[in-house]
């Protein structure tokens, strides 16, 4: 008999494949995984703009819609980055075609690895979108280009796994929608979007610092200003930890067949 | 499709299950189960619902864990050595399951990506061809009749050419014209040299296309032979008699049922016939009708599922 060890010779044609069948998914319903992602963003700064504009300043210098722009951009990157890897695995398994990818030799750690890094693709190109079509409208700066780069791989990297997990362990679509919309929004919605933590009271601020994905659009929001609430590598250490915790769990998911392999 | 011997020159099975057991919660479905498929067989797998044979096909797969034994495919168990004994299985499941974003040709290119084959389609084309696919290979999933996503299914199951090829019910309604057509297919992938193991309710197409059948009952196998010998060895052959007076005391231990004054006795085989003419003669009897019957699968499978067939639990 003759043995393998789960997760040796990787095979990059199975990951690939799977990479590639997610990203065509992604671009047949562009409409609605790009473009209405990127008209929700605009619309948000279109009535903050008009409520709040000249009555609040952030960072001393920054306008208030200038702002906004990174960390509404962030938000939609996470909440895309999330509903990818969850919508299509609830979808595979409720329509019964995760057999399709259950029943070939494609190891967990091509699994994960394919379903995070399209979901990091579309969050990514939605929040370029965002960007592409907001910035303009507020002379965005670009003071750190790196470091917003690396929060945006990492921010998306960490919902994509979140988002795998919970399509893992989601029967229904009523569960999924359920923690996206009682975990996921809360969270991004409460992580400093449209305001500095700064301007909070003091609990609340330490409130915040509880939510990790406040230390993702903080230091996105970094790359833009070159000003943050929080030290960006201290963000940084935060959030790749948060990732490497949250994959570890998905990795271990995936290997033990949770609700996949009966 | 040449066979695969092991290194001790015994020829390597196909499938090799071994006392296998799988629990779902209180429910037994799997129950020491064990079978050798040979390579090249043509194998059914028969039983009625809830009987385990997609828990089997599942474990085989890797889509089910087993709580204990072993299942493996051309040596290869399935969960040590799952990369190669998936490459070594297609698998046509039983549910009617599409991808609704892609085309047919998107599907199997995609199929045969997971399998590690780039660049495959030329080998995509000819499947396509033999499951008359061709016209519809830039159709969406969606838009295909049932039949046609039930080919897409089998052609996924063969995009990597797999030298076993599992079946759980695969003509599930599907129209006799293309059920018999998929039979030519099927038949045809045998003729070269793939395993086939086929589950189906149709015990008509069993009976004409297996060479050998394992009934299952409650996770148990409860009978496994060749499909003649399984239809011989449990019913034997029985003769339908009415006669002019009453049946003589002596074939009395015989009579499998009656209905008035018809007769249905069980004798043992052909060579029978002529002692139980011999019976009848001496008793003075007048035979109004005779007829011999030799029941088909069906008959079998109703029987061994009763449990009243004579050499239920033997197995060979």
């Amino acid at each position: 008999m003759k043995s393998e060890t789960p997760g040796e010779a990787i095979s990059l044609t199975g990951f690939l494949t799977l990479f590639y069948k997610e990203l065509l998914r992604v671009w047949k319903i562009s409409f609605q995984t790009i473009a209405a992602p990127v008209l929700t963003a605009l619309l948000y700064l279109l009535v903050f703009a008009y409520a709040l504009e000249g009555r609040v300043r952030v960072f001393e210098t920054v306008p208030y819609t200038t702002f906004l722009v990174p960390g509404l951009a962030m938000m939609t990157m996470l909440q895309n980055a999330f509903a990818n890897s969850s919508s299509s695995f609830i979808q595979s398994k409720v329509t019964g075609n995760i057999v399709f990818v259950l029943l070939p030799p494609i190891s967990y750690w091509e699994f994960f690895g394919a379903y995070v890094a399209a979901a990091m693709v579309r969050g990514i190109v939605v929040g370029l979108g965002v960007l592409a079509v907001t910035g303009p409208l507020v002379g965005l700066p670009l003071a750190h280009p790196q470091w917003s780069l690396v929060f945006a791989l990492l921010g998306t990297g960490v919902l994509g796994t979140l988002g795998l997990v919970a399509g893992i362990w989601a029967d229904k679509f009523d569960q999924l929608a359920g923690f996206q919309n009682f975990v996921i929004m809360p969270f991004t919605f409460l992580a400093g979007v449209f305001y500095s933590t700064r301007a909070l009271p003091e609990v609340w601020q330490k409130v915040s610092h509880l939510n990790p994905f406040f230390y993702m659009i903080d230091g996105f929001r970094y790359g833009f200003f070159g000003a943050s609430d929080v030290n960006p590598y201290v963000s940084l250490s935060i959030v790749a930890v948060f990732l490497m915790v949250l994959s570890a769990g998905a990795l271990a998911l995936l290997r033990s067949g949770y609700k996949l392999r009966g | 499709m040449g066979s695969v011997p092991a290194p001790s020159g015994k020829m390597i099975a196909a499938i090799e299950i071994q006392d296998l057991t799988k629990r779902f919660g209180s429910v037994t479905a799997l129950d020491g189960v064990s079978l050798r498929i040979e390579q090249g067989e043509f194998f059914g797998l028969l039983g009625p619902n809830g009987a385990g044979k997609t828990t089997l096909i599942s474990i085989l797969a890797g889509l089910a864990r087993a709580n204990s034994g072993t299942a493996r495919v051309l040596g290869h168990d399935v969960v040590t050595g799952y990369r190669t004994a998936r490459r070594l299985l297609g698998v046509v499941p039983q549910e009617l399951v599409f991808d609704p974003f892609f085309t047919v040709r998107e599907t199997l290119r995609f199929q045969s990506g997971y399998f590690g084959l780039r660049r495959n389609d030329a080998w995509i084309d000819e499947v396509m061809h033999h499951l008359d696919l061709t016209g519809k290979a830039d159709a969406n999933m969606r838009a295909l009749s049932g039949g046609m996503k039930r080919r897409v299914l089998i052609a996924q199951a063969l995009v990597h050419r797999p030298p076993v090829i599992v079946l759980d019910e695969p003509t599930a309604g599907v129209d006799v014209e293309l059920r018999h057509g998929l039979w030519q297919f099927i038949q045809r992938l045998n003729d070269a040299g793939h395993t086939i193991v086929l589950t189906t309710h149709y015990l008509e197409e069993a009976e004409a296309l297996c060479g050998r059948i394992a009934m299952l009952k409650l996770g148990r196998v409860v009978a496994l032979d060749t499909t003649a010998r399984l239809i011989h060895r449990f019913n034997a052959l029985y003769a339908r008699l009415r006669l002019d007076r009453a049946l003589p005391a002596e074939l009395e231990a015989q009579v499998a049922s009656r209905d008035g004054d018809l007769h249905v006795l069980r004798i043992g085989d052909y060579a029978e016939v002529e002692q139980l003419l011999a019976v009848l003669r001496v008793a003075g009897c007048k035979i109004v009708e005779m007829e011999l019957v030799q029941p088909d699968l069906e008959e079998v499978f109703v029987q061994i599922m009763r449990g009243d067939a004579a050499g239920v639990g033997s197995v060979a």
